[in-house]
């Protein structure tokens, strides 16, 4: 019966279709189509040594410590967007999410003249509760999005608004003094050690710490694969036998969990607590990762590009700032920054064997 | 009715009787029915709308049946999700091969039911046993005879056509399957890529691998199948082999130009 069935091709060579291409661009597009942090963290080296020509303070540990604090807020939240992204989502309510934790905890644990909430909690139940509502929050958002099937985008857009009025509502708009919070609620801004005369401050250790279990999870987890696979084709993933709906809530969720730390580090970083601490926070960690080689189509990136990312944003605002320069060539550079890694992306996935 | 024929004693592996699906005001399922043997390839063929896909689903677990019976190996089973019919034993290979073009090829393997690490690591840090699943996937496609396909670790969307394809085939057979199901497994190829595929078929049942092979290619039909279930207005029509009937009557009784009677089919296995 083989002798019908077996077409006259034989032993097909498929290992001809597996030359890498020629030419050094090629090969090029083909490494970093395999390791996609690669072009962040060149770009990172490359920024660093020219500004460091064009200003030698620049290098100094205690610049280099300051970008590290600089780069706290954003980087932590671009954790979560980084999840988010890999889905083919996005957050636009990050930032309103994680003020909304930070005003909790941080009205739940004032003491003092405070003429709205003056619960003088324990600052660790603070704490808590403040993360619990930013969870909470997340996981609205990934039941908008799953239950009612909208795009991430529109949900989120809708949240945004959602969770700055119900922070106006609930605490007003007033900022909670560093004086008026216990030493706790500032933990994550505390420095306690120095490497030379850099200054190692907990809420980047904490960021750090993030960035490695995200890294772990995402790299070595089924959880993390089928993050990957949902983005990258959701009808796939789910005739794959994965539960792509369950995936998306707790992507949202645990997103939610990080803005909920993300605050308690704002806290820290800036001293107080402030319902306008950080404007433009959601783009800035669309920027992030976006620089740091995610793709905003989903299913690839990594953790450690979107820190590459983060660094790359303060790097290139701190360098032109030493440099000489004001503010709209700062805005400027990230701009062109941000364009240029998306081409970069699109350029990348269009690799063939 | 249709069991008179099967009078030797060989039991369907899989077995449909009645199926009924609706999509609004379209009947995808008029009270359909499906015999597969062991050791088998059943072709399913049929115009477009016949039902063919929407059949298959049911077994798949892709589509719920609103009414009729399903049997795997002589047991009753309702299958609510892929996951259901893959417990069962059924795999499926679907037209858009359901692979995640980013992830690569030992990971789609695994999609959706990876291996753990053995002790803490695996139980209380849910690490992945990577290294397990690439040396299984590498055998697996050894099996398969697609050894040249050697770097495990290259992204799916980086192979051609019919690599993908083996891909998804061996993903279907890796799993201590009973039943594959392949769902236009060429429509999308190239001819050497066709006879890539259909020799995977031929290996599968030279295994003992029962396989339902869903097709719009009569040669390839006639070519590969030991039964060929042709399907009409969603109800199973005939069933007929290549060697009672040429790949015109199978037209004529696909578009209903010819009825056959069922002493004239092959309702019972051939082997």
């Amino acid at each position: 019966m083989s002798s019908t069935v077996t077409p006259d091709v034989g032993a097909v060579d498929l290992s001809s279709e597996f030359d890498q291409p020629s030419g050094i661009v090629a090969k090029i597009q083909a490494i970093l189509h395999r390791y996609p942090y690669l072009s962040p963290l060149t770009v990172l080296i490359l920024a660093m040594i020219v500004f460091t020509m064009l200003n030698e303070r620049f290098i100094l540990a205690t610049n280099l410590s300051l970008m590290t604090q600089q780069a706290v807020i954003v980087g932590t939240l671009a954790i979560a967007q980084t999840l988010i992204i890999l889905t083919a989502g996005i957050d636009l309510s990050i930032g309103a999410v994680m003020v909304f934790g930070q005003m909790m905890m941080a009205n739940m644990a004032a003491q003092g003249a405070s003429n709205v909430a003056n619960f003088g909690l324990p600052s660790a139940l603070a704490i808590i509760i403040g993360i619990a509502i930013a969870t909470l929050a997340g996981a609205f958002n990934g039941f908008l999005i799953v239950r009612l099937k909208l795009p991430p985008f529109i949900v989120t857009l809708g949240t945004l608004s959602v969770f700055t009025a119900l922070t106006l509502i609930f605490f007003k708009a007033r900022t909670i003094q560093g004086g008026e919070l216990p030493d706790f609620m500032r933990f994550m801004g505390t420095t306690p050690f120095k490497i030379g005369s850099f200054q190692v401050m907990t809420g980047v250790l904490a960021m750090l710490g993030l960035y490695a279990l995200f890294s772990y999870i995402l790299r070595n987890t089924s959880w993390g694969t089928h993050i990957y696979a949902v983005g990258d084709d959701p009808e796939a993933a789910e005739l794959s036998g994965i539960n792509t709906d369950r995936v998306l809530f707790s992507v949202y969720t645990v997103s939610g969990l990080i803005m909920g730390i993300a605050a308690w580090i704002t806290i820290g970083r800036v001293g107080s607590a402030s319902p306008n601490v950080a404007p433009d926070i959601n783009l800035d960690t669309i920027t992030a990762v976006v620089i740091g080689g995610t793709s905003l189509f989903g299913g690839r990136g990594t953790m450690i590009g979107t820190l590459l990312g983060a660094m790359i944003v303060v790097v290139v605002q701190n360098g032109l700032a030493l440099a000489g320069y004001d503010q709209a060539p700062r805005v400027l550079a990230v701009g062109l920054l941000v364009i240029a890694a998306v081409s970069l992306d699109q350029w990348i996935r269009k690799v063939k064997a | 009715m249709s069991d008179t024929a099967t009078a030797v004693d060989v039991k369907p592996i899989v077995k449909g009787r009645n199926l009924v699906k609706t999509f609004g005001h379209v009947v995808g399922l008029n009270h359909a029915d499906l015999d597969l043997f062991p050791g088998e390839v059943l072709a399913v063929i049929g115009d477009n709308g016949a039902g063919k896909s929407t059949l298959i689903k049911c077994f798949s677990g892709a589509h719920v049946p609103e009414a009729g019976t399903m049997e795997v190996d002589g047991r009753p089973v309702h299958f609510r999700s892929t996951n259901d019919a893959r417990a069962a034993g059924i795999e499926t290979v679907f037209q858009t091969l359901a692979v995640s073009p980013a992830l690569d090829i030992a990971t789609n393997l695994f999609l959706g039911r990876e291996l753990r690490k053995p002790g803490p690591l695996g139980q209380f840090f849910r690490m992945m046993d990577k290294k397990q699943m690439r040396t299984q996937a590498a055998q697996q496609l050894s099996d398969l005879g697609i050894s040249t396909m050697q770097d495990i670790t290259q992204a799916v969307e980086t192979l051609s056509g019919g690599q993908r394809q083996a891909v998804a085939v061996a993903r279907a057979a890796a799993f201590g399957s009973k039943v594959i199901i392949l769902d236009e497994p060429t429509a999308a190829l190239g001819v050497r890529e066709s006879a890539r595929v259909l020799q995977l078929i031929h290996d599968l049942r030279e295994k003992g691998m029962p396989v339902i092979l869903i097709s719009h290619n009569m040669p390839q039909v006639f070519e590969i199948a030991d039964r060929i279930h042709v399907q009409r207005l969603g109800r199973r029509a005939a069933v007929v082999t290549p060697q009672s009937h040429t790949a015109n009557d199978a037209v004529a009784i696909m578009t209903g130009a010819v009825q056959v009677p069922e002493e004239e089919q092959q309702l019972g296995p051939v082997r």
